[in-house]
């Protein structure tokens, strides 16, 4: 099955090599609509409503760079895409841009000629267990089974964890986070490991949260980031100052409420180059002076996104931690929009 | 002077390659070829040229790389250590364990069922008509899942296996507390040898040897008993010569290197000890077997009744019984009709293995085709590999059923 997917995507490569060489920009334009590749469903991150619309913390960057690039946050076509589909669909430039919890990682940023843009959530591998299980801490898992997803880099944390620590584990791989849910409820292992933020997102889902408890180990860095091809420079400027964008309104204090009337009242410099009252900065990016404006008006800053979506009044109920502004002690930073 | 017809001296004329019939068919052909090829040559050239546009070669390099990744079910040495080659083989074997303990239960479990179906017995008959259509209809892959999902959710959790404090177990160890189906898998006892022969392999070597021997001397026996019979008549009493001879010298053997079980025992999370089987092995060939017995079931029922019915009407006639007639008469005609569809029903099932995928067994899809192929990011090496070596697989079966296909054919002379 897999084998003809991938044969059909050769094949339709090879047909459309002729029309290879235009930038990412102008096929997006051209074509109306942005090719989100998203996740087939963790809930606060990426994952259908009961209406079929692709809502999360992931979704909401995808929006706010269609509403840059076309004027329209709505034009977005999200691609659900696997652990294991997800970089094959982006190679193929079956997506334009890959904003799928994906971590960044030295052999996926060289080897699989891919550019990770940005990190719009920094984030770290942890374990969750059934509270009854009554273990506290991951080095008790000794000879436990353990779920995991497989063609993530958490499968390699995890064998160099349990390595490291001189104790032994039975891997189930798993192919998604529905799939390890179901298998974790049956009781098929004794503990998930996966990313912190995709624990407590699948923990929120649980029918009982209460009953299960994500141990205080982390064990890995985990960057996550936006994706896009290696060669297309413009485009990746696009993305990574777009994201940019939103945690810059973050620290200057521009809501999606009041984004029109700070456009028109403010009186700092830096805010009235990002909105595009002076300057060519979307000029410079290949996009009109309006671009920042439009990916703030969206849906709200990078601070809004997240509580919106992952935050304390969210059952996710995620803190901002290491992702709160460099102001207030976390890591969101942006160079000076100059 | 005798007459004589002077054929028409020509030479070969390039248009003849179109107008005369001895060369047309020729010259399509070559034209054929030479186009198939010529899209064969666009198709490798324009992969490699839009790789390379992405940057991208093909390079077997990481094959040796450190894999990095754990493998729960492996039958030769494996750890995270070994290279993405070695994870490819251990899928490999995995495959292979799965394909033909699949092809053997279906088979026989096929065999069985087709000849029912033909039973006169009404209720039986129907019975296998319903077993038939319901697997054969439903999507292998579906039947992989049900039988894992049932395995899973019914059986209790390895935990219950512990005795509670007051003495109380909500689950038990069957078969005189040496099996336990848990949700996980099936914990199996482990043959153990207490004095092993010197060196790796020499202890499970000598007990072939000794197999071998006994069957040996047994078929001398028998060989020797069928003399007597034809020469007097009577048949010597043979079953406790048969029996000594087949298990005394291996058990003798066994007891001599120490043999003893090795019984699984609940510990910390899990069952420690003994032979862990998990559910995606047993699923998978559970699904396998049931699925594909179905399907011979059916191509066993096509060949017996492409046996002309005049055969067991003689057979009766001989005063052969149902049984023997089955056996002896209409079975070994309708192999010739029953082995050639049989053979690529043994290829689809070993190719299907690949569906395995579904319930998490790392076979060589899943190990060189799944994990090695996400983390390297080398789809296209991965790929071909795969293909390559299932390719490989069916031949080899292709080649060994033919030849046995060969040998029970209707010799025509």
């Amino acid at each position: 099955m897999k084998k003809s997917v991938l044969l059909g995507t050769l094949a339709a490569a090879a047909l459309v090599a002729g029309a290879a060489g235009a930038t990412t920009l102008d096929d997006v334009k051209a074509r109306g609509v942005l090719n989100c590749g998203s996740n087939t469903g963790l809930t606060g991150f990426g994952a259908p409503d009961a209406d079929g619309n692709y809502q999360g913390f992931d979704v909401d960057l995808c929006k706010a760079i269609a509403a840059a690039v076309l004027g329209d946050q709505s034009k977005v076509k999200f691609i659900p895409t696997t652990g294991e589909t997800r970089f094959t669909s982006l190679a193929s430039g079956e997506v334009d841009l890959l904003v799928r919890n994906s971590t960044w990682t030295f052999s996926r940023d060289t080897d699989l000629k891919f550019d990770f843009v940005a990190v719009n959530y920094y984030d770290g591998q942890g374990f969750m267990v059934k509270k009854d299980l009554g273990v506290s801490s991951a080095k008790e898992l000794n000879g436990a089974t353990v779920c995991i997803q497989t063609g993530t880099t958490t499968e390699l944390n995890l064998a160099d964890f349990f390595k490291s620590n001189n104790i032994t584990y039975t891997p189930v791989n798993v192919a998604d986070d529905a799939d390890a849910e179901r298998q974790f409820l049956a009781g098929s292992c004794d503990a998930y490991t996966t990313d912190a933020s995709g624990l407590a997102s699948t923990r929120a889902t649980l029918p009982k949260p209460d009953d299960y408890v994500i141990l205080p180990e982390i064990i890995s860095k985990e960057p996550l980031g936006p994706v896009v091809r290696h060669g297309d420079n413009q485009w990746g400027d696009i993305v990574r100052w777009t994201y940019f964008a939103l945690v810059a309104a973050e620290e200057k204090g521009i809501t999606k409420a009041n984004v029109e009337e700070m456009a028109t009242s403010t009186q700092d410099p830096e805010v009235k180059r990002l909105l595009g009252v002076e300057g060519d900065m979307g000029k410079m990016l290949g996009l009109d002076n309006e671009w920042a404006k439009r990916a703030i008006a969206a849906n709200g800053n990078y601070g809004e996104i997240f509580e919106a979506n992952i935050g304390m009044s969210t059952p996710i109920k995620l803190a901002r931690g290491l992702n709160a502004l460099w102001t207030q002690g976390g890591l969101q930073y942006t160079p000076p929009f100059r | 002077m005798a007459m004589a017809i002077e054929t028409p001296k020509q030479g070969f004329r390039l248009g003849m390659l179109i107008y005369d019939t001895r060369y047309r068919a020729i010259t399509i052909q070559v034209i054929v070829l030479l186009l198939f090829l010529l899209f064969v040559g666009w198709l490798a050239d324009n992969t490699r040229h839009n790789l390379a546009l992405k940057g991208k070669d093909i390079d077997f390099s990481f094959l040796w790389r450190r894999a990095g990744y754990d493998i729960g079910q492996h039958l030769i040495p494996y750890t995270n250590d070994s290279t993405n080659f070695w994870a490819g083989l251990v899928g490999l074997i995995n495959t292979l364990v799965v394909a033909v303990l699949g092809c053997i239960f279906s088979t026989i479990l096929g065999v069985i069922f087709g000849v029912l179906r033909l039973s006169k017995n009404w209720v039986v008959a129907r019975l296998m008509t319903v077993y038939i259509e319901m697997f054969r209809n439903v999507p292998l892959l579906l039947w992989i899942i049900l039988v894992y999902v049932i395995l899973g959710e019914t059986r209790p959790q390895p935990k219950d296996f512990k005795a509670a404090a007051d003495g109380t177990q909500i689950a038990t160890m069957n078969l005189w507390d040496s099996v336990a189906v848990t949700n996980r898998g099936t914990n199996l006892p482990l043959p153990l040898l207490d004095r092993p022969l010197p060196g790796g392999y020499t202890s499970a070597l000598a007990i072939i040897i000794v197999l071998i021997g006994s069957f040996w001397i047994n078929h001398i026996l028998s060989n020797r008993a069928k003399a007597t019979q034809e020469a007097t008549g009577v048949r010597p009493v043979m079953w406790w010569k048969t029996l000594a001879i087949l298990v005394l010298p291996t058990l003798g053997l066994l007891l001599a290197m120490g043999f003893h079980l090795e019984y699984p025992v609940f510990k910390g999370f899990n069952f420690q000890g003994g032979i862990n089987v998990a559910h995606a092995f047993t699923a998978l060939l559970i699904a396998l077997t049931l699925y594909y017995a179905s399907v011979t079931a059916e191509i066993v029922r096509s060949g017996i009744q492409a046996i002309n019915r005049g055969q067991s009407e003689a057979a009766y006639a001989l005063g052969l019984r149902p049984g023997r007639t089955m056996n002896l008469i209409i079975l070994p005609q309708a192999l010739r009709v029953i082995i050639p569809p049989m053979i690529s029903q043994w290829l689809s099932l070993t190719k299907d293995t690949s569906l395995g995928i579904a319930v998490s067994y790392l076979d060589l899809r899943g190990t060189l085709g799944g994990i090695t192929l996400n983390q390297t990011g080398r789809e296209l090496e991965c790929m071909l590999l795969m293909m390559l070596i299932y390719l490989i697989i069916s031949l080899i079966i292709s080649a060994v059923a033919n030849a046995y296909n060969a040998s029970v054919k209707l010799k025509e002379r």
